[in-house]
């Protein structure tokens, strides 16, 4: 008697715990693919919202107009203002950045001794966990003033100033990506490259930084889409002149600080606002595109060296 | 021979001393960042400031209804991301096979960890906010920052139960338990200290962010503390932004100390998630 039960049991228990192992599976498999839904939603929303953009301007008209007065009587939506203008900001940002964080990322990965590299990682972490607004505050309060007395300007709001503060925005990514991707190169390498004799800075720049190349450019690529998608610190610093720039001392709009700034002003579902969601969707291409690139080369670099 | 040899080393100092000092250059500029933030920000600090609604126009008083509308938000984030990203995360883990689906799942996953977060909010303004009609307020926020947080949580969970040895699944299986038992008995518990951390670190950066609530829940001044999920609501960030920007005369200190509340919140937590990790690790050892 006493055996049948427990026979029982042990056949039952199984039948009803592998019925809740399928519907888990199947569960967790469609939070698996969670990921995919929003990017493709994120895609589909703004196409909607943007079409009667589409309709009414064009894309092209969009792409190659070269002003935007989006609240005049007849309202001109060009973007090329606002993509030089984040241009011009991403650009000189990243110029002013990746030799310095590649630079450290060399000293981090290959020169400093594990107590100075653990600080100086953890210090360059905090870096990255600081908000946006607030770097755009502290760049109003410290980079703003500083700009216009170094550079004699009668205003301080410039590409210039967003750039700088910019720089030190994407630093953690491009120092930590490049980091990783030195941190990945196999010891042997470096074992061998120093046993012919050479130096280790010349096992640096002739055996390790080639082998993880295409990680760094990865970096300098995410620190890349970083800046242009950045939004508030370059809302408070650029002075937001929706003109072609000349130079880096002029202000400038950028395609994220258009939104930002007009989204909440526009008439619900009028034309301006189907505008902005067009450059939220060009935006979103850009970056798509970029962050794309520097995964499949990252995704190739991890495939190197695992053996 | 012997020139070769000394350049080479020269070279080798050289090079030594201009990486360090980058590396030195960007680390003192943290240090600067973190030591204007704090000298600044304290004065402007006080029991009343973290207690009291902001008077006068926002020029006086303090930040209560402000620092409850961030916390209300990312409560709200955190309800909603948790569970999918972690759901996630234990799929990409334990049942994902090695072929293309998966390998387009991550894909999608380090893309969306790349969106521009002013991006988000304007999918989320389109599709909470105005298509399934929350107006401005925590569930559209906070439905927008559990999106642009998911990324995060779930690359922390599948990292987390990556570390976690076969040996223990397979013991767990061999004793008849099915996959899901395994996985909810044995495997989650040991990755939990893991999970948490990513998860928090994750979340305290969906309390910095400005853009993606911009559109979807925040109100430039707003006295009453939120009574339900629809309240639109005050967040950090944002009254940094509008306080740096909008509002002239009002005294430096208070924007100082809104940013100190704000860097220290979020800081403090991920050093506190950062500490308690590595003491749960030293007491497990596989």
């Amino acid at each position: 008697m006493a055996r049948s039960s427990t026979t029982r049991r042990r056949i039952g228990r199984p039948v009803s715990s592998r019925a809740a192992d399928g519907a888990v599976r199947k569960l967790i498999t469609a939070n698996g693919l969670v990921a995919i839904l929003i990017l493709a939603a994120i895609f589909l929303f703004l196409a909607f919202n943007s079409q009667r953009a589409l309709q009414e301007v064009g894309i092209l008209t969009m792409l190659t107009g070269r002003e935007w007065y989006p609240t005049i009587g007849v309202p001109r939506f060009g973007f090329l203002p606002l993509m030089a203008g984040s241009m011009v900001v991403t650009l000189t940002a990243l110029v002013m950045s990746v030799p310095v964080s590649i630079a450290a990322a060399v000293f981090v990965s290959e020169f400093a001794t594990r107590r100075v590299k653990e600080i100086s990682k953890s210090i360059i972490e905090f870096m990255a966990a600081v908000p946006s607004v607030v770097y755009g505050f502290v760049g109003l309060a410290v980079v703003v003033p500083w700009v216009k007395e170094v550079f004699q300007l009668s205003s301080g709001l410039s590409a210039l100033s967003a750039a700088v503060v910019l720089a030190f925005m994407i630093a953690p990514t491009i120092v930590s990506i490049a980091e990783d991707a030195l941190h990945a190169v196999p010891n042997e390498l470096r074992q061998g490259s120093l046993a012919l004799g050479n130096t280790r800075w010349q096992t640096t720049y002739k055996v390790v930084l080639p082998s993880a190349s295409s990680g760094v450019l990865a970096g300098v690529m995410l620190g890349m889409g970083r800046a242009i998608g950045e939004t508030m610190a370059v809302l408070m610093l650029t002075g937001n002149a929706a003109i072609l720039p000349s130079s880096v001392f002029d202000s400038v709009r950028t395609i994220t600080g258009t939104i930002a700034a007009e989204m909440g002003n526009v008439v619900q579902g009028g034309l301006h606002q189907s505008v902005l969601f067009n450059l939220g969707l060009v935006l979103f291409t850009i970056t798509f595109i970029i962050n794309l690139v520097a995964d499949l080369v990252l995704e190739k670099q991890r495939k190197r060296w695992r053996r | 021979m012997r020139t070769r040899i000394r350049r080479a080393k020269a070279a080798q100092t050289a090079a030594m001393v201009l990486t360090g000092l980058a590396a030195a250059f960007i680390v003192a500029a943290a240090l600067y960042l973190l030591a204007i933030i704090v000298m600044r920000g304290l004065p402007g600090v006080s029991w009343e400031f973290l207690t009291q609604p902001p008077r006068g126009q926002m020029k006086e008083g303090g930040i209560f209804p402000v620092i409850v509308g961030t916390l209300a938000l990312t409560g709200l984030t955190a309800a909603v991301s948790l569970p999918v990203g972690i759901a996630a995360g234990i799929y990409l883990s334990e049942y994902a096979t090695r072929g293309r689906v998966t390998r387009i799942v991550r894909l999608a996953i380090s893309n969306m960890a790349g969106v521009p977060s002013i991006v988000y909010g304007l999918f989320g303004l389109a599709l909470f906010v105005n298509l399934m009609g929350f107006g401005k307020s925590i569930l559209a926020g906070g439905l927008t920052l559990a999106c642009l947080t998911l990324p995060v949580i779930i690359t922390a969970t599948e990292e987390a139960l990556r570390q976690i040895p076969s040996d223990l699944r397979q013991a767990s299986l061999a004793l008849g338990a099915t996959r899901w038992r395994t996985i909810y008995r044995v495997v989650l518990p040991a990755a939990a200290p893991g999970i948490v951390t990513g998860s928090i670190l994750g979340l305290s950066r969906a309390v910095g962010e400005t853009a993606p609530i911009l559109f979807t829940a925040v109100a430039y001044y707003k006295r009453q503390l939120p009574t339900s999920l629809l309240s639109d609501v005050m967040a950090l960030p944002y009254h940094i932004y509008i306080m740096a920007t909008q509002v002239t005369g009002r005294p430096d200190e208070i924007v100082w100390g809104t940013a100190l509340v704000l860097v220290a919140g979020v800081t403090l937590v991920s050093v506190a998630a950062a500490g308690w990790r590595s003491l749960q690790r030293r007491k497990v050892r596989w």
